[in-house]
This record gives C-alpha cells, sequence and structure tokens, in this order.
C-alpha cells in the first residue's frame, strides 16, 4: 500500500517569493505597502511608549504619575469600583464566587476534552443564573440584602448582558416559531410583538422602563429600576433574536419537516430533534453578532442611573483629585469589552466547526 | 453472527408479523374511496380509488405532473385530501392529530432526495424515531437500527454522518430509517430518480429484498425492470385519474388504453 499514497502537493515560497507575491505583486500594491508599513512604523512607537513603556504602574496616589505615558496607577487605584460599584467590601465574596462559576462555565469549553464540559456548560445557562439570583441580591439563606442600586461597574455590565442574553434566546426561538405557526392568531401576535419592539430605539424602551412602566404598574407593585430595565432589553433583545432565528427556520429544506412528519414525530419533537438544531446551527453568527451588539449596548443603562462599568469610569474621571485620566478610562472600558466580545466571538466559531457535518446542500 | 436477517424471517420483528397474517386470509390495508385533492382551484387528484391488500407490492407510473407523488403522499397526510375516503390499517384519515400520527407510526416512507438528517449521524437518524416516538430504550433501538443496517448492506457506515455517503448509500439509509418503526406499509416516490445509474441497483437490490420479505409496498418508479420483477400490480396515472390498473404482465405486453401505451413507448424508447 504504502508505495502508492502519493501525497497532495506542498505550496511553498521562500520570505523573499512571499514578499513579492503578497506585497510588491504590482506597482499599487508596492505603494500601499510602502504607505502602510510608514503610518505603521510611525505610529506603533508612540502607542507602544504611551500604552507600556512610559506609563506608570505602582504608586498610592496621583502625583505618582509623572511619566509622560498612561497613567495605569489610576485603573489600578479604583478597580474595585469599576468592578464591584458599590457592593459592599465585606460582601464582595458574593461576586467574586459568581466570577469563578462563570469561569469554571465558560473556560472549559475551549479545552478539548475538559472533563464534563458539556455539563458545565449546560449549569453556566441554568444553573448559574439562579445561583446568582439567591447570592448576589442576597435577603434569604442568611445572606445579608444588597440593595440593587449598590451593584455596578463590570458586575452590572455582565448581570445585564448575561441575562439579557440567557432570557432572549427562548424567548426569540418562540418568538420565531411562532412567526411561522400556522395557527393565524399565534402568528399575529408574534408578528405585532416583533415588530413593535424592534422598531423602537433601546434608549427608548429604557426611558419607557425607568420612567413610564411606573406609571401603568397599580400601585404597589414596582419594581426596581434594574428589573424593569432587564426586562426593558430582554423583550426589545428577544425580538431581534426572532427574526435571526426565523432567517434559519427558513433556510431548512421542507424535505426535512416532511421527513420528520412521516416518522411520526409530532411538532415539537419534529421542532426540538431536527428543526431547530439545524436552524440555530445555521444562524449562529446572526446570533452571536446580536450577542455582542447587546453586550455592547448595555451601556445606555447609564441614561437610567445605572452604573454599568462606563458609568462608574465616568464618575470617576471627573474625580479632581486625579487630572487628564480619561483617555486611560475609556481605554480600560474598552479593552474590558474587547476581551468578553472577543471571547464571545472566538467561541462561536469553535462551535460552528464543531458542529459541521460536512453537509453541503 | 446471525447470519443474513433477511433469510432468517423468525428474528426479525416484521417479518413475524407477516408470517402471523400470512396464515389469515390478507386483509385490506389500505383502502382509498372516491378521493378528490386540490391545489387551490387546481384539481390534482379526481376520484381514485385504491385497495391494497396485505403484503401486496403496488407500482404507480406515470408522466410526470399526473399527480403520483401527490396520491401516495395523502396516505400518509403529507398531504391533505379534501373529499373521499383514506383508510389506512382501520384508522381514517381526517383532521385529528391522533389518528394522523398513528398511521404515520404505521407508514414508512422513502423520498426522491433521501432527506436524511444532516445533522445526526447514520445510527442516530435510524433511531431518533423509535425512540422518541415509539419509546424504545436506546440500547434496544439501537441495537435493531444496526440490524436494519446491515440488511441494506452498509452496518460500516453507521457513525458517519450522512454528508459524508455517496447517493446511493444515502438512500439505502433513508430506507432502513423507515424500516426501523417497524412499519406495515412502506411507500416509496421515486427512490432512485436522485441517483447516478451505477448506484440505482444497489438501492433497487434492497428493495427487492424488502419486497422478498412480505412488506407492504407502494412505489413510484419508472423503474420498469423493477415493476416486472416485484410488483402484484401496476397503476397508471395521468391527469390525476388512475387510468389504468393491471398485473405486470398484462400491464407491459399488452396494455388497453391509448394513454398507456403512448407513454410505455416513449419510456420503453429511452
Ligand atoms: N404544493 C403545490 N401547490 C400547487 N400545485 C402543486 C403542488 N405540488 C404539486 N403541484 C402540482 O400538482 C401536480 C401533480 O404533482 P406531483 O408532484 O404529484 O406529480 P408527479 O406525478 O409526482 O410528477 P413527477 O414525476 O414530476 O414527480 C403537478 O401539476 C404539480 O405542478
Ligand atoms: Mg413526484
Amino acid at each position: 500500500m504504502a508505495e502508492s499514497v502519493i501525497k497532495p502537493p506542498k505550496k511553498q515560497l521562500g520570505p523573499v517569493a512571499w514578499m513579492r507575491m503578497h506585497l510588491f505583486s504590482s506597482w499599487y500594491n508596492t505603494l500601499l505597502t510602502l504607505i502602510v508599513g510608514y503610518l505603521l512604523v510611525t505610529s506603533v512607537g508612540p502607542v507602544l511608549n504611551w500604552l507600556l513603556l512610559d506609563a506608570d504602574f505602582k504608586g498610592s496616589d496621583p502625583s505618582d504619575c509623572t511619566g509622560a505615558g498612561a497613567c495605569w496607577l489610576f485603573i489600578n487605584q479604583r478597580l474595585n469600583f469599576f468592578i464591584y460599584g458599590f457592593y459592599p467590601n465585606e460582601l464582595q465574596w458574593r461576586i467574586d464566587v459568581m466570577f469563578a462559576l462563570l469561569a469554571l462555565s465558560f473556560v472549559p469549553q475551549f479545552i478539548e476534552n475538559f472533563p464534563g464540559r458539556k455539563w458545565l456548560g449546560i449549569f453556566g445557562m441554568t444553573g448559574l443564573p439562579v445561583v446568582g439570583y439567591v447570592l448576589i441580591p442576597g435577603g434569604s439563606f442568611g445572606l445579608e440584602a444588597v440593595d440593587s442600586a449598590k451593584w455596578g461597574g463590570l458586575t452590572l455590565t455582565l448581570i445585564i448582558a448575561y441575562i439579557g442574553i440567557i432570557a432572549s434566546l427562548p424567548i426569540g426561538i418562540l418568538l420565531a416559531l411562532g412567526r411561522r405557526s400556522d395557527m393565524p392568531i399565534i402568528r399575529g401576535l408574534c408578528v405585532v410583538f416583533i415588530e413593535v419592539w424592534r422598531a423602537v430605539p433601546l434608549i427608548t424602551v429604557l426611558f419607557m422602563a425607568s420612567v413610564m412602566l411606573p406609571l401603568f404598574l397599580p400601585e404597589g407593585m414596582n419594581f426596581e429600576k434594574l428589573m424593569r430595565a432587564l426586562i426593558g432589553i430582554t423583550l426589545w433583545q428577544s425580538a431581534y433574536m426572532a427574526e435571526v432565528i426565523r432567517g434559519g427556520l427558513q433556510a431548512i429544506p421542507r424535505g426535512q419537516y416532511e421527513a420528520a412528519d412521516a416518522l411520526g414525530l409530532g411538532y415539537w419533537k419534529k421542532t426540538g430533534l431536527i428543526i431547530l438544531p439545524q436552524a440555530l446551527k445555521m444562524v449562529i453568527p446572526g446570533i452571536v453578532n446580536t450577542f455582542i451588539a447587546l453586550f455592547k449596548d448595555t451601556t445606555l443603562v447609564l441614561i437610567i442611573g445605572l452604573f454599568d462599568i462606563l458609568g462608574t469610569v465616568q464618575s470617576t474621571i471627573t474625580d479632581p483629585a486625579w487630572q487628564n485620566v480619561a483617555v486611560e478610562g475609556y481605554v480600560f472600558v474598552a479593552f474590558c469589552f474587547w476581551v468578553f466580545c472577543f471571547g464571545i466571538s472566538r467561541y462561536s466559531q469553535k462551535l460552528e466547526r464543531k458542529l459541521d457535518t460536512g453537509h453541503k446542500s | 453472527m446471525m447470519g443474513n436477517p433477511m433469510t432468517e424471517t423468525t428474528r426479525t420483528p416484521d417479518s413475524q408479523q407477516n408470517s402471523e397474517s400470512r396464515s389469515e386470509p390478507k386483509v385490506d390495508i389500505i383502502r382509498v374511496e372516491g378521493m378528490h385533492k386540490w391545489y387551490g382551484d387546481f384539481h390534482v387528484l379526481k376520484d381514485l380509488n385504491l385497495t391494497v391488500k396485505q403484503g401486496e407490492r403496488i407500482v404507480i407510473c406515470g408522466p410526470s405532473g399526473s399527480g403520483k407523488s401527490t396520491f401516495i403522499r395523502c396516505i400518509n397526510r403529507l398531504e391533505e385530501h379534501q373529499q373521499g375516503k383514506i383508510v389506512v390499517d382501520d384508522v381514517e384519515l381526517t383532521d385529528d392529530v391522533r389518528q394522523i400520527d398513528t398511521v404515520r407510526r404505521e407508514v414508512g416512507m422513502v423520498f426522491q432526495h433521501f432527506n436524511l438528517f444532516p445533522h445526526l449521524t447514520v445510527l442516530e437518524n435510524c433511531c431518533l424515531s423509535p425512540i422518541w416516538v415509539r419509546k424504545i430504550p436506546r440500547k434496544e433501538a439501537e441495537a435493531s437500527a444496526m440490524e436494519y443496517l446491515e440488511r441494506v448492506k452498509i452496518p460500516d457506515q453507521a457513525n458517519k454522518y450522512p454528508g459524508q455517503l455517496s447517493g446511493g448509500q444515502q438512500q439505502r439509509v433513508a430506507i432502513a430509517r423507515a424500516l426501523c418503526m417497524k412499519p406495515k406499509i412502506m411507500l416509496f416516490d421515486e427512490p432512485t430518480s436522485a441517483l447516478d445509474p451505477e448506484m440505482i441497483k444497489e438501492v433497487l437490490d434492497v428493495m427487492v429484498e424488502l419486497a422478498k420479505s412480505g412488506m407492504t409496498m407502494i412505489c413510484v418508479t419508472h423503474e420498469m425492470g423493477f415493476a416486472k420483477t416485484v410488483a402484484d400490480r401496476v397503476i397508471f396515472m395521468d391527469g390525476g385519474e388512475i387510468v389504468e390498473e393491471a398485473p405486470p404482465q398484462e400491464f407491459f405486453s399488452n396494455p388497453r388504453e391509448p394513454r398507456t401505451q403512448k407513454f410505455l413507448e416513449q419510456i420503453l424508447h429511452n
């Protein structure tokens, strides 16, 4: 056997050949290479200097920021506030537990063959919110209650984004299925719901949730501001989610429905075992895109007086004790968002590759 | 090793059923009476009447658009009929969802384009319905599925995905998937017409074997060789009507209706 095996030819290029092919293949490519190269050389140096080489990391107060670069000391000093908001110091372990559980659920998803990683993922989607619901507000199981007005910083950002994501997916699925239902009443309701929520900007939803909703609610029934914002964000997000998922449902060939029908699978089994797994897989990029958009849109809660990570940073950079730390603050916020969004994006790519079963048609 | 399950008639569950029924007088397992169907205003099926006895093999042929697919799809209610009566295994097809489900459990269907579930392996495709509809324990369902995969001669592909198989292999998986529900009736809608010529035979062989085992079969097909060797009756449809119905020898050697004659001429000349 061995002598008849022919390997596919390898494409190999030396560095000079590679450069000629990819960077200097024509006069305008050469020109572009030179321009981009010039910009890189002139900008990377100063940026690097500011970020790291000339930056101050150590010290205890603003006067220690003497270098020409960034004053990371500022972030360092206020990190507790940026992460936990006004959550009492002695109770912050509860949030730390949540961070640990969050990491435990999702970091293994990137590690091939991690024992029980599927169950950890399922815990992350179902058990984690329950634990959080007990732990973060407290007030039960002998835990001291912490008013939601004290939640803030990265914690609040993650709570809003996480609940928005976890809750909007199932609601979105139901709405998408409803919109394709044979029953006119269900279909009509879903269409109206989706079209109404999708046509409203998130800012409006948040204002409505915080200002107008209390006016409509009966006396005595009053959710906290955060709860109202969460409901608003979730419903708004699920309208978007529904349309993304509907795109996937529409792409499933009719033969799949017929084969499932012919095998005697009822509506819910057909939907849950055959249609949804394929439809969701198809729209993973769209779903993740909506997740990432929501993750960043959570910063809008600033306008109804909730202090998410951007809110906490914003309120600190105006502190007169610290001078000119706005850029550092915003870079820090951008970096935090980037870490999470990039993580979500990488995970979705992994998932797509894993679910690829070689079916092309 | 249990040997070829096709020949060991007492082992396979559906042949057991058949050997029981062989001692009884043959029952009418499908009855279609005065059935009409419309798509909007378009009258697709006109006054169809057909009785199929248990164990009978029927081949339906006819020109494109004559309503063959629509007809057999009415038998497991993938399409709804608007007038007349369809009774399958003593259950009448009405709007009642439970009755439809009962009928679908007893009727297997094989499609022109296989319609395998691409996100499930071959074995999972076969086990899905036995587990979720028949509520058979997974272990048992898998064992039985492997038996059927052996019958269609692809047990070695059990853990592949449909996208990794050839057309002929996919169609054989589709047949195994339908058989795993242990149906009393099998419907085939042009099972070989999407296949390359060299794959047609492997699928037809499986169908011939199935016919020998005593399965009640209704096949829409233009494979006249198959019709000649296997069919008890050949039905010719045109324009939504059953034009002619005869045993294969008579149908091919001595067709009565001019429309049948014309159709056969066209087919046999190609
Ligand atoms: N969903 C539908 N809506 C409207 N008309 C339809 C629909 N499905 C089929 N038809 C029409 O009904 C007629 C019968 O179609 P059918 O698919 O049963 O034909 P067929 O005999 O199976 O043809 P073929 O050999 O090409 O498969 C055709 O004229 C077709 O255009
Ligand atoms: Mg057809």
